[in-house]
């Protein structure tokens, strides 16, 4: 059986799925971050086989740069987790509500 | 491709990109100066006169041809110029507003400049984009820079919550946007924006469609459209305050300017406008109707981004060359007169308690004792409300006008409603900075703080330009040539 | 077709040659002053039993934030260094260089600001 763009767009979009709902479902801060991580990460599949199917690079060349933005966001987001723990002591989201209307 | 040619019309380019290049080098500059110098005065004034030199050498620019840089990556000349000099302009005047305004709160960042920096550039990436791939990352570079600004103040929990909130919100929204981008690069096969207009001759793809949807969302997300602006709030509310004015409007500025660019270019037509049509109507009822009831003066200012967002939002939905160069005008003048008020509130958060803490009935009575606050706010805030002869209400005219033309009476009716609306907070602002007996202790306190020379030369320039925008033509006339 | 991979092959062989050859080197040759710690299993310097759900000194992901950004910031030099050969025949190979070569600097930059701020420092 023949691997078809459809089956990397499908697997994908599952990942993506999962990425978007355990960001919505989980309240551990460090989770929904590697949820967001599994969100940019399923696009790159995505980017990937396009990329590859349409014989073009410029998609890869993106995938590059999702890659050090993940990074960049991965690092700016673990020390905002940090200087959240310090003062809470905690990483629950719903006990980070100081903000309220 | 030629290779050989291809290094020396990428050093050509380089004459073109200038401010570009300027303001990063001075941003690396800065952070190899602040590790050794950290706090040192001077710090400031590089990350200003950089700005200064770019918003200099933009403004040479506008009148010039567009054209196209690093093999049609990014626009030069013309509207981009026009988009980059409002951003680098939005930087200067907030670097000037920014640098007495952390000495005073007591957290003189050096790190805080360069960041600024940095996220002007991904913004003035952003702002002239041609390609899906340099719109990410101008956006990303200019997200990831507003986290840590939104966050920097790290010793009150109010800054390091709401930057957490908008990096959390913001990456989400991040994934949303690249995921569009994939799929309209599978649709259509092109990264390029000005390529990708010959590609979607017939109805389109569902793949086209959904990859429409959800940079869609990711644009709406970061011009904190409703009902993606759940962070504005919180985000605006917690940053240092001269940080949030530098990013409600250049930001916005950048965005706007992308997605204008992208559905004038790539996505002609009027499929678009109904869909715009609705989230703008969103938007300006829940930003102006939320507002109301705001006793924090940074949030209230916050649901009022929230609403200019939805005007500007009806100057796209019309879809015509009117209706984009009607919006960028109204950038224009939203730009400065947010900066402006932003400036405002920050002075008056004179006895070192943050202005997300601030409430408005604290300030009774302060236009009387800090004159130059109290008229200057009033000018902002009618502008802001839209009462001629302010930028506001010029602007205003030029976003409504193009929907009407274009058949969307009902749209133009809604926002003139709201905008009604929005009249009474942002003048309930003025009655009780003049018309309420003032409140002993804060009256006290205000007495014996002094208003930076550099900050009041601010407040005027940006009301003497308000003034200027609204009764003359000029700025109108060159946002029109753009399209 | 697989004789394509000749140089890959010997290229593995020499590293874990290499390897073994330093390993079994050091064990004949070096001194031997066995102590508890020196005899226990490397954890990266935490205790290795004991509950793993320990909470570990932020250090650990100040350092591990700070080699995943540089880390990753490679993947650029892939790119660059597959079609440098193309550009060298081109005849601009020296500028392409000097260009990964400013790359490199700003990454220096980076790395500059962090020691300078103390963030490699334990302790």
């Amino acid at each position: 059986m023949e691997i078809t763009l459809n089956w990397y767009l499908t697997l994908s979009a599952l990942l993506f799925t999962m990425g978007v709902l355990g960001f919505l479902f989980r309240r551990n801060a460090i989770m929904m971050l590697m949820c967001v991580e599994l969100m940019l990460n399923s696009v790159n599949i995505t980017l990937v086989a396009f990329s590859q199917y349409l014989g073009d690079v410029s998609g890869q060349i993106l995938v590059f740069f999702v890659m050090s933005v993940a990074a960049a966001e991965a690092a700016v987001g673990l020390a905002l987790i940090i200087a959240i723990f310090r003062g809470k002591l905690t990483v629950d989201v719903t006990k980070i509500n100081l903000f309220k209307y | 491709m030629d290779l050989s040619q291809a290094y020396a019309s990428m050093t050509g380019d380089l004459a073109n990109t200038m401010s570009l290049l300027i303001v990063a080098l001075a941003g690396l500059a800065l952070v190899v100066f602040d590790a050794f110098k950290n706090r040192h005065a001077a710090t400031p004034w590089i990350a200003g006169l950089a700005l200064t030199a770019g918003f200099v050498f933009e403004v040479s620019r506008i009148g010039s041809a567009e054209g196209m840089a690093y093999y049609n990556m990014l626009r030069t000349g013309g509207s981009a110029a026009f988009v980059n000099a409002l951003v680098l302009g939005s930087g200067v005047l907030s670097v000037i507003l920014t640098a007495p305004y952390l000495k005073r709160i007591g957290h003189n960042i050096g790190e805080a400049y360069s960041m600024i920096l940095f996220a002007t550039v991904g913004m003035l990436v952003l702002g002239s984009a041609n390609n899906l791939v340099t719109v990410f990352v101008g956006l990303e570079t200019m997200s990831i820079c507003l986290y840590i600004l939104t966050g920097f103040i790290r010793s009150g929990p109010g800054s390091t919550e709401s930057a957490f909130k908008y990096f959390l919100l913001g990456a989400f929204s991040t994934g949303f946007f690249l995921y569009g981008i994939a799929l309209l690069y599978g649709a259509t096969g092109t990264m390029d924006i000005s390529a990708m207009r010959d590609t979607v001759a017939d109805g389109g793809s569902i793949v086209f469609w959904a990859g429409v949807a959800m940079l869609l969302v990711g644009f709406l997300f970061k011009v904190s459209a409703a009902p993606f602006h759940m962070w504005t709030p919180d985000v605006y509310q917690g940053a240092p305050t001269t940080i949030t004015g530098f990013m409600s409007t250049a930001s916005k500025t950048a965005a706007f300017a992308s997605l204008i660019l992208i559905l004038n270019v790539a996505l002609p037509g009027e499929r678009w406008s109904e869909v715009l049509a609705v989230f703008a109507v969103i938007t300006m009822v829940l930003g102006n109707v939320i507002a109301l009831s705001q006793s924090n003066i940074k949030r209230m200012l916050a649901y009022s981004s929230i609403a200019h967002a939805g005007y500007i939002l009806v100057g796209l939905a019309a879809g015509s060359a009117d209706g984009y160069s009607g919006a960028l005008f109204y950038l224009m003048v939203y730009t400065i007169m947010n900066i402006g008020a932003f400036g405002v509130i920050a002075l008056l958060e004179w006895d070192k308690k943050e202005g997300s803490e601030q409430t408005l009935d604290s300030l009774a009575g302060i236009g009387y004792k800090k004159p130059l606050l109290g008229w200057t706010m009033a000018v902002f805030m009618f502008s802001l409300a839209g009462f001629p002869p302010l930028g506001g209400f010029l602007g205003k005219w030029a976003v409504f006008a193009p929907a009407v033309e274009a058949g969307y009476v009902w749209l133009a009716i809604v926002g003139v409603l709201t905008s009604a609306v929005s009249a009474y907070y942002y003048l309930r602002v003025l009655v009780v900075f003049f018309m309420k007996p003032e409140d002993a202790q804060s009256g006290a306190a205000a007495t014996n703080f002094v208003i930076p020379k550099s900050s009041a030369a601010v407040l005027i320039f940006c009301v003497v330009l308000l003034f200027l925008l609204g009764v003359t033509t000029y700025a109108i006339e060159l946002t029109g040539s753009f399209f | 077709m697989l004789s394509d991979f000749t140089p890959l092959f010997i290229q593995l062989l020499i590293a874990i040659g290499l390897s073994f050859t330093l390993l079994k080197a050091a064990a004949l040759i070096g001194p031997k002053r066995a102590n508890t710690i020196k005899l226990t299993s490397y954890e990266s310097g935490m205790d290795p039993i004991g509950s793993a759900r320990d909470r570990y000194s932020v250090k650990f992901y100040l350092v591990a934030m700070i080699f995943i950004v540089f880390d990753v910031e490679v993947v650029f030099l892939y790119p660059w260094a597959v079609t440098f050969s193309e550009f060298l025949d081109a005849g601009v190979g020296l500028g392409v260089l000097s260009v990964v070569f400013l790359f490199v600097i700003i990454l220096a930059i980076g790395l500059l600001y962090d020691i300078k701020k103390g963030g490699l420092e334990f302790d």
